[in-house]
């Protein structure tokens, strides 16, 4: 049974790719969607409820909070995927480069990334942004230096693995070109993995850019972006818990979804040895069954 | 052992090093000239003359590694320049910062420790049924949520709604409980996983199947797969400690708590340069110190490693 084809059996995994097709379309689409310009100041109108002319209420400054989550998929998603898209490829890239190449350059690539890693992210980002000042493009900036090595770490460990594969050795043999190798067999045994950690950093980045933009480092007003939300929604706390609830809600669904997806991908890949659906898979480990087949798996 | 542990610190100096170096690079990247910032938080018109005098003054014209030998020198001596903002010795502003950071990391860890024990003890006990599956859920989602936005919504609920807790600042012992509960939401997913799998695999090991052949009590045996299960678990506290500390950022700021990344984003906002570079030093250090004692300490308890070691 192909990827594609286990991945549509799983009912969850579907639902949660075809959320995220549709913020995505949302966020390409938002001009059309939008009842409100997200940046019309109404005052007289500030701090409404829910109502028919504003789905979601409208903020303190008489903007609709509706169009504002909208118009934030166009900063916080399109920018972390931006983000995401430029750290898997470096990752990748100089993963394959350091799994690859023997010698002086793997090992430059490979104690570079040591020295970055010796960094927490977290502080990594705060030094990055410290230094370039607070702006989006800078988040971005600094989430792509702050995670690239660790994916090149990663990508290398795996890529390592495929080499040791006979198939890999067999081609070898063959005098295939280290390039024909990369494309015939490195690249498709690893795009599992890359597609399934894609995911995860995705979610990863869109907090990383909606905590900073909360903090004031990130989004500058009056652009919508979900964290900068939040942060006006904690001056009227006291008076309007309403007003976290839109972009919170909105973040949290992201989120979930690109988690909930991750796990799916991972577990449409790993079926590749036993035939069972995703479905089938997790009865079967609910009925405690799933264990012995992983291990019987492994012992062969 | 002693062998291992000399071996391990012989390596973290070069790491140091290295580090520091980074850390130093990092801050001459940027666009602007120093000498000039100092002078305008100062309100002094940055002419070419005063500038000029400034850079002399900073040591600004020094090569490129005499610069760095000197910010190094002055680091370990506790000198970490002064703020450009207040004129404060940075080491000063430091000193009153960490404390409440430290307090806010400990109380968070006591939480994660806590919660994610029992409640990946009671997950595994109950595994697959529905406790589990409600816990993890539970966990799950709690994870998803930005932790600037748990952090409001546990402030308006206990603090505005309830007007149980302080919403912010630090006075008195119950202002603590909320940053420290919205800090540990973030980890805890992970270590009750963590233990929750450790648990379950290893109550398959066959050391278990023979400590139930021998008859054992249950509780004997359930202690037996505990202790054997805590081990990864300790290596991941320990990893988590820095990540803490760093991680306090977001939630310094929510609930206006007086420590080091409530300091670091309000040099960030001045461009107090002195102060992110101590705050990047610091972190760096304590980072390496960190990994370097998780090491150590998981040599030290693990028979099969201390071999290995040797």
């Amino acid at each position: 049974m192909s990827f594609f084809k286990r991945l549509q059996q799983d009912k969850l995994g579907i639902t949660c790719l075809l959320f995220l097709g549709v913020v995505s379309l949302a966020g390409i689409f938002a001009p059309l969607i939008a009842p409100h310009d997200p940046t019309l100041l109404q005052v007289d109108m500030k701090l409404a409820m829910p109502s028919a002319e504003y789905p979601l209420g409208t903020d303190h400054l008489g903007r609709c909070l509706f169009s504002r989550v909208l118009f934030g998929i166009r900063t916080t998603f399109f920018y972390a995927l931006l983000a995401m898209g430029v750290t898997i490829f470096s990752g990748v890239a100089f993963g394959i480069l350091a799994g690859y190449s023997n010698g002086r350059v793997r090992e430059v690539i490979l104690r570079f990334c040591d020295a970055m890693l010796s960094f927490p992210s977290e502080v990594m980002i705060l030094a990055i942004i410290g230094i370039l000042g607070p702006g989006i493009m800078n988040i971005v900036i600094a989430n792509i230096l702050s995670k690239w090595a660790w994916y090149t770490r990663m990508i290398y460990s795996s890529v390592q693995q495929y080499r040791s594969k006979n198939y890999v050795k067999f081609a070898q043999v063959h005098q295939a070109s280290p390039i024909y190798i990369m494309r015939k067999h490195i690249v498709p045994g690893i795009s599992g993995e890359v597609t399934t950690h894609s995911t995860l950093e995705m979610g990863w980045v869109i907090l990383s850019i909606s905590s900073l933009s909360f903090l004031g480092l990130g989004v500058q007003p009056p652009a919508p972006e979900w964290g900068m939300m939040l942060n006006e929604a904690k001056n009227v706390l006291f008076t309007h818990p309403w007003q976290m609830i839109p972009a919170g809600i909105t973040i949290l669904l992201v989120i979930v979804a690109l988690n909930f997806l991750g796990d799916s991908l991972q577990q449409a890949m790993n079926s590749k040895s036993y035939m069972a659906s995703p479905k089938q898979q997790r009865k079967l480990f609910r009925l405690g069954e799933g264990r012995k087949m992983v291990s019987d798996h492994t012992d062969r | 052992m002693k062998q291992y542990v000399i071996k391990r610190i012989a390596g973290t100096v070069p790491l140091l090093l290295l580090v520091t170096f980074l850390a130093f690079i990092l801050i001459n990247l940027r666009t602007s000239d120093p000498a000039e910032i100092a002078l305008r938080v100062n309100q002094i018109t940055p002419t070419e003359e005063v500038v000029q005098s400034m850079r002399e003054e900073l040591g600004l014209d020094d090569p490129f590694l005499i610069r760095y030998k000197n910010w190094m020198m002055d680091s370990f001596q506790g000198s970490l320049g002064t703020s450009y903002v207040n004129k404060k010795p940075v080491l000063e502003e430091l000193r009153q910062a960490i404390p409440p950071t430290l307090e806010l990391a400990g109380a968070t860890l006591i939480i994660i420790v806590f919660f994610s024990v029992s409640i990946g003890i009671i997950c595994s006990i109950f595994e697959n049924r529905w406790q589990d599956r409600f816990l993890r859920g539970f966990i799950f989602l709690l994870a998803a949520m930005p932790s600037f936005w748990i952090g409001l919504l546990l402030m308006w609920y206990f603090s505005v709604y309830l007007g149980w807790l302080p919403t912010s600042g630090k006075n008195g012992p119950s202002s603590i409980i909320l940053p420290a509960v919205t800090l540990s939401l973030t980890f805890l997913s992970t270590y009750v996983r963590l233990i929750r799998n450790n648990m379950i695999q290893n109550t398959q090991e066959n050391f278990i199947l023979y400590a139930k052949l021998r008859g054992l009590k249950q509780s004997t045996v359930m202690w037996k797969v505990f202790s054997n299960s805590i081990q990864s678990a300790l290596t991941a506290f320990g990893m988590s400690i820095p990540r803490l500390i760093a991680g306090t950022v977001v939630v310094e700021n929510i609930f206006a708590w007086p420590g080091i990344g409530r300091l670091c984003v309000k040099a960030i906002f001045n461009s107090d340069y002195p102060v992110i570079q101590a705050y990047i030093l610091m972190m760096a250090v304590l980072f390496i110190i960190c990994n370097l004692l998780v090491d150590i300490v998981v040599v030290m308890i693990d028979p099969r490693l201390r071999r290995e070691a040797k």
